[in-house]
């Protein structure tokens, strides 16, 4: 019972994590490419939530919904380049950490002003609402391997563009030496444009999926923030493929630690310190995990710049 | 009725504002609430609820105009301490109303009480306010915070189940919400799970109970988590095979995020929007005729708690100024509740029935709680009987 | 990670003139509120407030030391106030109300956690060291809410404010007042005499060129280390404060959100000045308190619901103001006032 319990834990963790890397993907090339450091990445993922749960309730159909959500977390991303981010690039990481800390205030405030503050429901399409019985009287959500499958289609998808087309080799040459790039005639403003923009999807995207998962509400981006900062810390800013691994380890390491502390805990110490304890330790774990990284490797695991 | 945001205070604060000696003031009351962040559903509930009350009154509380001041105390304790010192010695408001959370409750209570201001709280209830560190400034127009738990830990004893599952947020309130509900459940316990506050996914904590296989699950996983869980166990489809039963979770406030998910799940409570009283069927047509959204008992709370209020200075003919007075009118209740029978015990808290209630799919489409059966009648909290204060 | 502040390297004027008249002003206000507070008829309420601006002011610029002198950004900085707040409202909840208990306690227990944060903290830079900060700041934050004896996460009530001696004294909320102002004014000159000092120098000097010290003998590791652990204790002794303003403690004081603020208020003031610090917390603290209010005034051709909506949601131009100070304003409100010193 305990390798089947195992299994789905760790299923879970991958789904966390998943959804970890497709927000952090986002913050880490921007970072990366860009040398910005973007709080407002986290509003972005609850605005895909917000226009998800809007135009679901619009069309009454989940497809359409997200094909709609995509672009328009697009176009949010797009227009808050235009307004405020594009004006602090050559500004100090200080000035651009209050200026988007700004953004997220604003945000978290405006679709409360839009939608209410009560939590907003978004259904699960029909042919993915179902759920299979992986051992006895153990059930998944059809529609959690559904988020799996589409997290590992877009890294797929994104380390083919990173790794095999013109604009994925300049993110790298970016990532590695943004004035080089520039010095080499390439159009930096508008290939910051569309890391900016695509990010903004990337993030718009992993809204969406979880919509129909978790509660729609002001806010709901704030702490997923955190979390992705925490992983492209770990992966190693700029790089994708770290940031793909820390997310995954992150999720893991979350998700089955805080399962399985405690009865590891009751092997040393007595049942009620042990749960004591294990209570206190849980949500310390990705923490303690990211300080120890960091503190073996103080660029993270696969730094990008050198 | 006037209502404002802290207005005037700018001047006040510069010194400026010279005191209006005006023959008539009008009665203050500061309504503190959790008005910014993922829990502003709540404290909008309590003001509206509120406000309504008031215009219902016609403007008026025990004959007297009012004006109602209403803060955000952005649920940051210290933040809450500032706000309340602004309103007891800047707005000199002669009633404090809220707040919606426990810490924000036991941080505000020192300076509303030392300042011998009544603090009348709509939701908040924690043990130590209703037992050892009671006073007689302080009343309560909702219940102790372990009274809902209870609920589910008699039901849960009279209907025989053998073994249960106990999942709540790893806070205070989390904690004290499993030890309610052990109060009258004496089965067996499979597992206390606690899950962080900020937790939004269920999975691993869903994959153990579908392999404990317990008789039921009793959970306090309130606001958005509550949406999450409750979203996340009928999806895993165990609403089906394991009851679920829950205080704070499956209410109104949740239940336009749970939608479909959360019906038939069974919840705790003092009140629910179909309580068959005249003056309950009234405040929910009015209710959601104001607001456009069906009551909860936060609503609920901060109506009786203008009625209460009402009350009293109608017994003291509008003057605040003689405190014992006013206290001994409050303590009469001499009002309908919303909810029928209701008193107020020696601890400042009331004496009330509670129901087991039931989400439920109303004909219009929306989603409300419905009374199942009442579990306790005249119900007094745990903690009165070390409430030392000679009220 | 770079940190803009006016470079020490100017013209050396007398220390008086680079200074300017900012902190002469500010001290002097702070000096004469209470007597103004008097007549405001809500005296209490006032000086409540801006005791809360003085001890904010007092975290913000012990931030200032390792963020605008040495380019550290801390985003962990909350959990000091945490180690201060929680060594007076366990102390004092064990019987012990005696500042000269608390204070010591609190001081070396905030020097202990910087001295090792620190030490593993520094080994990483830029982006790295503020995530790594944040880390050791959310550990603490989830300590403290599994502290079940003293709350947990809903934190507790102070039995008392401390003591000083013995006596009552700090009751009073006009004499605690008059404690923090000391507290701010000492701190803001011993802080002052130290970025003056050699090893102020030495810090700036790390903060402009690491390599450069390097080479010429100095190990920046050391000095930041020290300015760290000195900015940790400030940042303690500011909880002190705290806990016994509010009289109450709580996890609430040390949320990665509130060592945001933290920053905020230096950025917003002014890097590098330290009274620009004290600046930027009290424009925080007080567009907080004041921007509802404000609207409410502006909005008076709205309808009321309307007038109602557009006040609640404040935050939504609070948000936009953030940035356009960070757009139109470069270096703070210092830097503001700077410009407005020379056109």
């Amino acid at each position: 019972m305990t390798a089947t319990l195992l299994f789905v834990q760790s299923l879970n963790g991958l789904q966390f994590g998943l959804i970890l890397f497709l927000i952090a993907a986002g913050l880490t090339l921007v970072f990366g490419v860009m040398d910005f450091i973007n709080l407002a990445h986290g509003v972005q993922y609850m605005v895909g939530a917000y226009l998800m749960a809007a135009f679901s309730a619009w069309t009454g159909n989940f497809g359409w919904a997200l094909l709609l959500a995509l672009p328009s977390a697009l176009a949010v991303g797009l227009v808050l380049e235009a307004l405020v981010f594009r004006h602090l690039y050559d500004r100090d990481h200080l000035d651009q950490v209050l200026a988007t800390f700004g953004v997220i205030l604003f945000l978290n405030q405006g679709v409360k002003f839009v939608w209410g503050a009560a939590p907003l429901n978004v259904p699960a399409p029909g042919w993915l609402a179902g759920s299979v019985e992986i051992a006895d009287g153990l059930l998944y959500p059809v529609y959690r391997l559904a988020i799996i499958a589409a997290g590992l289609l877009v890294a797929a998808m994104l380390y083919l563009i990173v790794n095999h087309t013109r604009v994925g080799m300049l993110v790298r040459a970016g990532a590695s030496n943004a004035p080089m790039v520039s010095a080499l005639g390439v159009n930096i403003r508008r290939l910051f444009m569309i890391v900016f923009g695509f990010g903004a999807m990337l993030a718009g995207f992993a809204g969406a999926m979880v919509a129909p998962i978790l509660s729609v509400e002001p806010g709901m981006g704030d702490n997923i923030l955190i979390l992705a900062f925490v992983v492209i810390v770990i992966g190693g800013i700029g790089s994708i493929r770290g940031a793909f691994v820390a997310a995954l380890l992150v999720g893991l390491v979350d998700t089955v630690g805080r399962s399985f502390a405690p009865n590891l805990l009751r092997l040393l110490l007595d049942p009620a310190t042990a749960s004591q304890a294990g209570r206190a330790l849980a949500p310390m774990l990705i923490y303690i995990f990211m300080a120890a990284i960091l503190f073996f490797r103080p660029s993270g695991l696969f730094p990008a710049k050198r | 009725m006037h209502v404002r945001f802290k207005a005037l205070g700018v001047a006040a604060a510069l010194g400026l504002a010279a005191t209006p000696g005006l023959a008539q003031e009008k009665l203050k009351v500061g309504l503190l609430l959790t008005l910014s962040g993922p829990s502003a559903v709540l404290g909008q509930q309590a003001r509206d609820g509120f406000q309504l009350a008031v215009k219902d009154l016609g403007g008026k509380l025990g004959g007297r105009d009012v004006e109602v001041i209403v803060v955000d105390d952005e649920l940051k304790p210290d933040v809450a301490v500032t706000k309340v010192k602004g309103l007891i010695e800047r707005d000199k408001v002669d009633f404090v109303v809220g707040p919606i959370f426990s810490n924000v409750a036991v941080a505000v209570h020192k300076p509303i009480v030392d300042s011998s201001t009544f603090y009348i709280s709509t939701n908040a209830g924690p043990s130590n306010l209703a037992g050892k560190s009671c006073n007689p400034y302080f009343f309560a127009t909702s219940y102790q915070n372990d009274q809902n738990h209870e609920v589910l830990g008699k039901v849960a004893q009279d209907r025989g189940y053998k073994k249960v599952y106990l999942l709540a947020p790893n806070y205070q309130a989390g904690k004290d919400a499993l030890a309610g509900f052990k109060r009258h459940y004496k089965g067996e316990i499979v597992e206390e799970s606690y899950v962080p506050l900020t937790n939004l996914d269920f999975q691993s904590e869903l994959a153990k109970i579908a392999s404990l296989k317990p008789d039921a699950i009793f959970t306090f996983m309130p606001g958005g988590m509550g949406v999450n869980l409750v979203k996340q166990y009928r999806a895993a489809g165990l609403a089906e095979r394991i009851p679920f039963l829950s205080a704070f979770t499956v209410d109104e406030s949740t239940l336009p995020g749970q939608q479909d998910a959360a019906i038939g799940m069974l919840g705790g409570s003092n009140w629910a929007p179909n309580l068959d009283t005249p003056e309950n069927k009234k405040f929910v047509a009015g209710f959601e005729a104001a607001y456009n959204v069906v009551p909860a008992s936060y609503a609920m709370h901060a109506y009786d708690a203008a009625l209460m209020i009402d009350s009293a200075l109608k017994a003291t003919g509008g003057k605040t100024d003689n405190k014992d007075a006013v206290r001994a009118a409050l303590k009469k209740a001499d009002f309908k509740s919303l909810r029928g029978d209701f008193k107020i015990g020696a601890n400042g808290f009331p004496i009330q029935d509670f129901y087991l209630v039931k989400a439920a799919k109303r004909p219009d489409g929306k989603f409300q709680t419905e009374i199942v059966e009442k579990v306790f009648d005249d119900y007094t909290d745990a903690y009165a009987k070390e409430c030392a204060a000679t009220i | 990670m770079t940190a803009r502040a006016p470079s020490g390297s100017g013209t050396q004027t007398r220390f008086g003139r680079r200074l300017g008249l900012a902190p002469f002003l500010l001290f002097a206000a702070f000096a004469v509120a209470p007597f103004l507070a008097a007549f405001s008829g809500a005296e209490g309420y006032v000086l409540s407030l801006l005791t809360r601006v003085m001890i904010f002011g007092l975290a913000a610029m012990s931030l200032d030391l390792i963020l605008g002198y040495g380019a550290l950004v801390s985003f962990g900085h909350a959990a000091f106030l945490g180690i201060g707040a929680y060594a007076v409202g366990i102390l004092a909840s064990q019987g012990s109300a005696e500042i000269l208990i608390q204070v010591p306690v609190a001081l070396a227990a905030s020097a202990l956690f910087a001295l090792v944060t620190g030490a593993i903290s520094l080994r990483t830079k830029g982006v790295y060291f503020i995530m790594i900060t944040l880390a050791f700041g959310q550990m603490l934050f989830f300590l403290a809410t599994s502290l079940a004896a003293y709350g947990g996460d809903d934190g507790m009530t102070v039995p008392e404010r401390s003591r000083l001696f013995g006596s009552r004294l700090l009751e009073s909320d006009l004499a605690f007042y008059w404690a923090c102002f000391l507290c701010l004014l000492a701190l803001y000159g011993l802080l002052r005499a130290i970025v003056g000092s050699r090893f102020g120098r030495v810090l700036r000097g790390t903060r402009e060129n690491p390599v450069r010290m390097e080479s010429i003998g100095y190990h920046p590791f050391r000095y930041q280390l020290a300015a760290y652990v000195i900015s940790g204790m400030m940042a303690g002794l500011a909880g002190c404060l705290m806990a016994n303003q509010t009289e109450f403690i709580s996890p609430a004081y040390m949320t990665w959100q509130r060592s945001g603020e933290l920053i905020f208020m230096v950025v917003l003031g002014g890097l590098g000045s330290l009274h620009g610090a004290i600046i930027g917390a009290a424009a925080f603290l007080l567009l907080e308190e004041f921007l509802p209010e404000f609207l409410h005034a502006a909005g008076f051709l709205l309808q009321d619901d309307m007038r109602t909506r557009l006040v609640e949601n404040w935050k939504m131009i609070f948000g936009p103001l953030l940035i356009l100070i960070v757009l139109f304003a470069r270096g703070g409100i210092m830097g503001l006032l700077r410009r407005g010193d020379h056109g």
